[in-house]
């Protein structure tokens, strides 16, 4: 059972953009699609630790600004010859609102 | 002795339920009627046209008087229901009431009104029956301003009889784009450029947020302050089942009225069917699913077992003119495949969304004529798997021979026309080929087939192929995966088809993707703002980080920060100001570039705004060290102080850098300006550079030093000061205008040829006009980013949404 955390208006991240949240154990992004859907990922690329927030949000994927490497929000799984992925964590949109899983507070590395 | 049957609401599904019944078994009730609107059912699907005033009343009446009378039944029009007695089994309306032995509740839905300020004013209206619809017409809305609120299917045909009725409508949708529960957003904006077409406004992502006025409408406003005039506001934002009736009578109501398989309410001798139902947590809106019920309820009434089950529908838009059919599941996910078919240019788009080779959903716009088709395969859950290769062309093209990509082209007729912009059917394009031209560029020449907006290229090359038979046609390199248009076609297309934004470019031209990705979105970024200056505006999102922030990333996440010096020229405040921010945030390295400038390298994304106030409060603006435009000026001292200076190059290169700086282009450019052949300033490698000699100026261009290094080739030379900054200028603005995203100036150089590049530069006419589109661009963007995300209230990207680190970990 998630218990969700108001963190946000949708308004305060941009379309097709990223906002963080930071936790003790480094920062959460959380992107805004085109569709208005909210992904929250770790902010850290698992190929040379670029942050994941600051890419360019195509569709439902993130491409990290460092090396081009693409990433689905949906699953964090890398794209292409990629390998490798980024932990997903709950996070959705109810009234205008961003929600995120309190587990975001409590994660652990390697979640 | 026949049986009571009492029916509230005299609309679609009980008319065609009555039906049902009157047909199966005339002599099984006596039927008593209610309605609330003072007459009988008709079809509500034909409001828009009666609004339009392409029908009238009498046009869409489905059962007149005489129909009732007929089959006797006791119509209490204008008589709204009161009161449900389920004890004593007896409707009261406000004038009689009725027994019955079985009732059925079809009182349909209630139009939702959205709680802003200023909804109860005069002016604002629903859309949702005859009453609205007349309210509509007699407001006499030729030449008066309405406002729709809500771009679904109701607003949408709102809309549009306003229009037709000669009113100035703006529709105003919460929603990124029109009818989103019908449409994909491609089938979505193609829909809004034909309403566009026809004088409507579209506004999407608009949220009301109060309706203005005194004594009556006047205007409308949105969260983002935008204000519409309005004479009329018609609120067409949705539906709730109208239940009061059956909540008053302590019946199961959820969303809806809850009913079974059967339409039984939680009342054995009540039924329910129409809008105001919800059977298994769905409720209904669309005709077809209300008919069914309709036929079960009247099986169920007549003692027969019957169930209703829900099954896909089909929406079409009754705008005329706007060909729209959507059916199924159209979402993307797992598994989900898609075929489409686009023409742009004639505005059809076609989208089956396949899954497991089965269709389950499908949009089309502009040609629906094979609608019914899919939609069939879906409901039977067709596998498609033998004919997928052609199946978005239709039911024409299917059977007999083995599917063959190329069997759609082939069933042609010669006088099929294969480009709309120009009118060249297939049997041109054959002649053509057949008669040597070989090459798509060959076809284009002589057919101009593809020539114009570009979209049916690919099926150009197609009649190509088929015709050359084995002889492939060459088929140009795509801008990225997500388009087969190279990148000079987009631009020039960008041009032709007066495309101004980066959803309008990947809608016309057809993108393969939703959003584009990280390559084409910048470089399309840069193609419309160098294309439009004034109208496009620049979209940060489309921007690579380094850009986006006005600073260059580090491998740490850290950012480097560089302020301007203009010509590599400082002052003790400017340096002082320097220390300090370097004092200040920390800075973990100051370090001279070469670009003669300093670099404040570690630096945090969150203190960025901050240091870019105090540098600017100290004069210095951003060094753009980071762009895809101008980076720096480099000089020598010229002849100011130097004993070999034959022109005041620190002063040029302060000068160009003035006029230059803040500009966009296709990749960074860096200039040099020496005061003399030693050259210090190593003008001569880079992609423009100055020599001054004692009797003038030496311009070279298309240098490099980077993982190229390549010197500089002459382009001219000039005796005055102003002729060298002319020159520059101009050649800066030929390489906006023409060069591919991210190619150096060389690189460019290279392509077109440096006679061609001087052929340009060398009519003076051509020289003062490029000089006057950069300084227009440069008008836009001749600016201070460091200034403008520094203002509080433009800090916010900056800083994180949610700090959680003081939270306790659970």
């Amino acid at each position: 059972m998630t218990n969700w955390i108001d963190i946000a208006a949708l308004d305060d991240i941009p379309p097709q953009g990223a906002r963080l949240i930071r936790t003790r154990t480094g920062c959460v992004a959380v992107f805004r699609t085109h569709d208005d859907r909210v992904f929250a990922l770790d902010d850290r690329c698992p190929h040379k630790g670029g942050p994941l927030s600051e890419g360019i949000v195509a569709g439902h994927t993130i491409t990290c600004p460092l090396h081009n490497w693409v990433f689905d929000l949906n699953t964090g799984i890398a794209q292409g010859a990629d390998d490798g992925s980024v932990a997903t964590y709950p996070a959705r949109v109810e009234n205008g609102r961003v929600l995120v899983g309190s587990e975001i507070i409590a994660r652990r590395h390697a979640a | 002795m026949k049986k009571k049957l009492v029916v509230i609401g005299a609309g679609m599904a009980s008319g065609r339920m009555l039906e049902q019944l009157f047909e199966a078994d005339p002599g099984a009730y006596d039927v008593t009627l209610f309605n609330g609107e003072p007459r009988g059912n008709y079809n509500r699907l034909m409001l828009s046209p009666v609004l339009s005033g392409e029908k009238t009343y009498d046009d869409i009446v489905t059962h007149d008087a005489a129909w009732y009378e007929a089959n006797g039944v006791d119509c209490r029009f204008g008589e709204p229901v009161v009161r449900i007695d389920r004890e004593n089994r007896i409707v009261h309306s406000n004038h009689s009431s009725a027994e019955y032995d079985a009732l059925v509740i079809a009182t349909g839905s209630a139009p939702f009104i959205i709680p802003v300020v200023g909804k109860e004013l005069p002016g604002v209206v629903t859309y949702r029956d005859l009453e609205d619809t007349n309210a509509m017409i007699d407001a006499g809305v030729a030449g008066k301003d309405a406002v729709v609120i809500g771009g679904g299917l109701l607003g949408l045909e709102a809309a549009a009889g306003m229009a037709a009725r000669g009113a100035s409508v703006t529709v105003i949708h919460l929603m990124g784009h029109l009818m989103e529960r019908q449409l994909d957003p491609a089938a979505g904006y193609l829909l809004q450029r034909d309403l566009e077409k026809r004088g409507i406004t579209v506004h999407c992502k608009g949220a009301t947020k109060a309706i203005m006025g005194h004594g009556k409408a006047e205007a409308v406003l949105l969260e983002d302050g935008t204000v519409y005039p309005a004479d009329l506001v018609c609120m067409a934002v949705g539906i709730r089942p109208e239940t009061r009736i059956a909540v008053d009578a302590h019946l199961e109501v959820e969303r809806g009225i809850t009913v079974d398989d059967a339409l039984r309410t939680s009342d054995p001798h009540i039924f329910a069917l129409g809008e105001c139902v919800e059977h298994r947590q769905q409720l209904f809106g669309l005709v077809a699913p209300l008919y069914d019920q309709a036929k079960v309820l009247a099986r169920t009434l007549l003692g027969e077992e019957a169930a209703f089950q829900p099954v896909k529908t089909a929406t079409k838009l009754k705008v005329t003119g706007c060909d729209l059919f959507s059916a199924g599941d159209f979402a993307e996910g797992e598994g989900r495949e898609d075929i489409v078919f686009r023409d742009p240019g004639r505005g059809i788009y076609k989208r089956l969304v396949l899954q497991d080779d089965r269709i389950i959903g499908v949009v089309m716009y502009g040609d629906t004529a094979d609608g019914n088709w899919f939609y069939g395969l879906m409901k039977d859950g067709t596998d498609i798997s033998e004919m997928r290769d052609t199946l978005i062309f239709g039911p024409a093209y299917q059977g007999g021979a083995a599917p063959d990509p190329m069997a759609a082209v082939a069933a042609l007729p010669p006088e099929a026309e294969i480009c709309g912009c120009n009118g060249v059917c297939k049997g041109t394009i054959v002649q053509a080929v057949q008669g040597g031209a070989t090459t798509l560029d060959a076809v284009r020449a002589t057919t101009k087939a593809s020539g114009s907006c570009g979209t049916c290229t690919g099926l150009v090359q197609q009649v190509m192929a088929f015709t050359l038979g084995s002889d492939v046609a060459e088929t140009p390199q795509g801008m990225c995966k997500c388009t087969d248009h190279t990148h000079e076609d987009v631009r020039r297309l960008i041009r032709t088809m007066d495309l101004k934004s980066i959803p309008a470019v990947m809608q016309e031209l057809g993108w393969k993707t939703v959003g584009g990705c990280h390559s084409c979105r910048p470089a399309l970024n840069f193609y419309l703002l160098t294309e439009w200056p004034l109208e496009y505006r620049d979209d940060r999102q489309s921007r690579f980080v380094n850009e986006r922030n006005h600073a260059n990333i580090q491998k740490d996440g850290t950012y480097s920060v560089v302020p301007r010096m203009w010509g590599g020229v400082t002052t003790p405040a400017e340096l002082r100001a320097i220390a300090d921010a370097a004092d200040r945030y920390n800075v973990p390295m100051v370090k001279v570039t070469g670009g003669q400038r300093i670099d404040l390298l570690g630096v945090r994304k969150e203190d960025l705004p901050d240091m870019w106030a105090d540098l600017n409060a100290a004069g210095l603006v951003s060094g753009h060290a980071y762009s895809k435009g101008l980076r720096t000026v480099k000089t020598c001292v010229g002849k100011e102080f130097c004993r070999f200076g034959t022109q005041d190059s620190t002063g040029l290169g302060i000068r160009l850098e003035k006029l230059l700086w803040g500009s966009w282009t296709p990749h960074k450019v860096k200039l040099g300006v020496s005061g003399c052949p030693r050259n210090c300033a190593e003008a001569t490698c880079k992609d423009v550079g100055i020599v001054c000699v004692d009797s003038g100026y030496q311009i070279s261009v298309s240098g490099a030093a980077g993982m190229e290094v390549k010197e500089t080739e002459a382009l001219v030379t000039v005796p005055t000061e102003d002729e060298a900054v002319e020159w520059t200028a101009a050649f800066i603005q030929l390489y906006r205008e023409n060069a591919r995203y991210l190619d150096r100036a060389w690189k460019w150089t290279a392509k077109v040829g440096l006679d061609w590049v001087k052929e340009h530069l060398s009519d003076a006419e051509n020289r003062r006009a490029l000089n006057e589109r950069f300084e227009l661009s440069q008008s836009v963007y001749r600016r201070d980013p460091w200034a403008e995300h520094a203002k509080p209230g433009a800090r916010d990207e900056f800083s994180p949404l949610a700090d959680f680190r003081l939270e306790a970990a659970e």
